[in-house]
């Protein structure tokens, strides 16, 4: 990147900033309310997040006090540490935690980002997207809200199934719809590009839409469910509005057994796809195998958020310095 | 040639698809929060001029094309082909087909400067300047002293083009046109 001259600026306004001061506030009172307890947890770690299409970034840590040195990996969310805590007895938590995505950088993404996770004990899906629902109509003074399943909406809008229809299928209508090479695309690859081309830019255009009962290959830390049509789908939802992707929710994966076993298959689609393979997080499995309460979370990206409240198109307009200043 | 991945992909970039050289207008990286990420291109087919969208998987790679561009003083014609000379003191000599040179033939004038594109060494394609001077050889004789705006009529360039101008141009002035539009600017 060159170094222009201007670059010295902020890539938000001294207005937008002071937004952004109020929201934080605003939710802070929100969770203040609610008792629930805000924590910090270390943006670093020594294992990282083995989804395959997850990038992390790594830092070094060596010298002075520190006699073995440390190859630390970069928080793409706080999850873990958060639910070390949960399993420790913290009870409901909630943190604005600065994440960070590697190479993720549009007019939606930057690679380091804010992002606000809460966790509730007890509470099911429906419980957490109340709880969404009335933070979101708080900050952005919306209130009409519609809820839709994954398959529905493959329904209505493309007249295909994310479930049961052929793969070619699949494959043949991701090349009509944006002339990509899709014979290598798997059904997951398939969806998550009709998804994000065809579907997603209709999204809450109007109203908040929660996105119901994914796929169970499209599950990564939430519990998995039968649907009303047998098929296994995921305990997920997403939250959009105005064709953004704002937050994404889960009824929690609690079983030690099975979250290692996801690591595992993480890994080994890492290394199918010729990707580095990331070290799971032993001291999470450990901390379900001690038990931790049921309960729903949610990350919900907060320079979205005020970007949406802003009336912003980028999210370089609510960040102090996106990643071009930094 | 290199290949270059999504990754690499910025406004610009010459790359071949399907057969033809493409440049790239915009690159938009999609990705949700949780599964693939695609690259959503906008890319110039300077064959044809068309512009196509298509998407990638994000670090999937196109191979370059050997695509350059270079400012060329324009020569003359032998009626098949149209000769162009290199401005940067080589000499070196290029002759554009009528598909590389298309609308721009009505603006081409003897030792004029072209932005001309080669592909592999050949051209693919020429850009007249923004503005160029041409005297007109034909048009209805002018309104003396009618200087005012209003009312137009049609008048012929050297180089055969077909203008609009204001009813006191003559025969034999120069005049100033954008050959973006094809729009009379002023009397040179």
């Amino acid at each position: 990147m060159s170094l222009d001259k201007d670059l010295w600026c902020p890539s938000a306004s001294i207005e937008n900033l002071r937004l952004r001061a109020e929201l934080l506030k605003q939710v802070r009172n929100f969770f203040d309310e609610c008792g629930v307890l805000e924590v910090q947890t270390p943006v670093l770690g020594r294992a990282g997040s083995t989804d395959a299409y997850l990038n992390s970034m790594t830092s070094h840590c060596s010298g002075g006090g520190v006699s073995e040195p440390l190859d630390l990996y970069l928080q793409t969310s706080p999850e873990f540490h958060m639910k070390r805590l949960l399993a420790a007895g913290s009870g409901a938590i909630w943190q604005l935690a600065i994440s960070f995505r590697n190479g993720e950088y549009s007019e939606r993404h930057n690679p380091e980002f804010a992002m606000l996770e809460w966790y509730q004990p007890g509470y099911d899906l429906n419980d957490l997207m109340a709880e969404v629902q009335s933070l979101i109509s708080e900050v952005l003074e919306v209130d009409n809200f519609s809820c839709q399943s994954y398959r529905s909406l493959f329904r209505a809008h493309l007249d295909v199934d994310p479930f049961s229809s052929e793969l070619s299928e699949l494959q043949a209508l991701s090349h009509t719809k944006t002339g990509i090479t899709a014979d290598d695309l798997d059904r997951d690859g398939c969806c998550d590009l009709l998804m994000s081309a065809c579907i997603e830019p209709l999204l809450g255009r109007d109203e908040i839409t929660f996105v119901i009962d994914y796929p169970a290959s499209q599950a990564a830390l939430a519990k998995v469910k039968q649907d009303y049509e047998g098929d296994l789908v995921a305990a997920r939802f997403e939250c959009y509005y105005r064709g953004i992707e704002l937050a994404n929710g889960y009824h929690e994966l609690t079983d030690a057994e099975e979250q290692a076993k996801r690591f595992a298959a993480d890994n080994e689609q890492r290394r199918e796809l010729g990707l580095p393979e990331v070290a799971a997080d032993q001291h999470l499995v450990n901390a379900l195998a001690s038990g931790i309460p049921e309960c729903a979370g949610v990350a919900l990206g907060f320079d979205r958020l005020l970007m949406l409240k802003a009336g912003a198109d980028r999210l370089s307009d609510v960040i102090s310095f996106s990643i071009d200043r930094a | 040639m290199a290949n270059y991945s999504t990754n690499e992909f910025k406004s610009g970039l010459k790359v071949m698809l399907e057969g033809d050289p493409c440049s790239i207008l915009e690159n938009e990286y999609v990705k949700p929060g949780k599964g693939q990420a695609f690259n959503r291109v906008k890319l110039r087919n300077l064959n044809t001029g068309r512009v196509w969208e298509r998407t990638f998987k994000s670090g999937e790679s196109l191979e370059g094309a050997d695509v350059m561009e270079y400012d060329m003083e324009y020569l003359y014609t032998d009626g098949e082909f149209w000769h162009f000379m290199s401005t940067d003191g080589s000499f070196e000599q290029h002759a554009a087909d009528e598909k590389a040179v298309g609308e721009t033939v009505k603006w081409l004038k003897e030792q004029e400067t072209y932005a001309v594109t080669l592909f592999n060494g050949s051209p693919i394609s020429v850009t007249p300047p923004n503005f160029i001077v041409l005297e007109v050889t034909e048009t209805d004789p002018g309104l003396k002293g009618d200087t005012a705006q209003g009312g137009s009529k049609p008048a012929t360039l050297t180089t055969g083009a077909m203008v609009r101008v204001p009813l006191f141009v003559n025969i034999g002035d120069n005049l100033k046109i954008d050959t973006r539009t094809g729009d009379y600017v002023s009397r040179a």
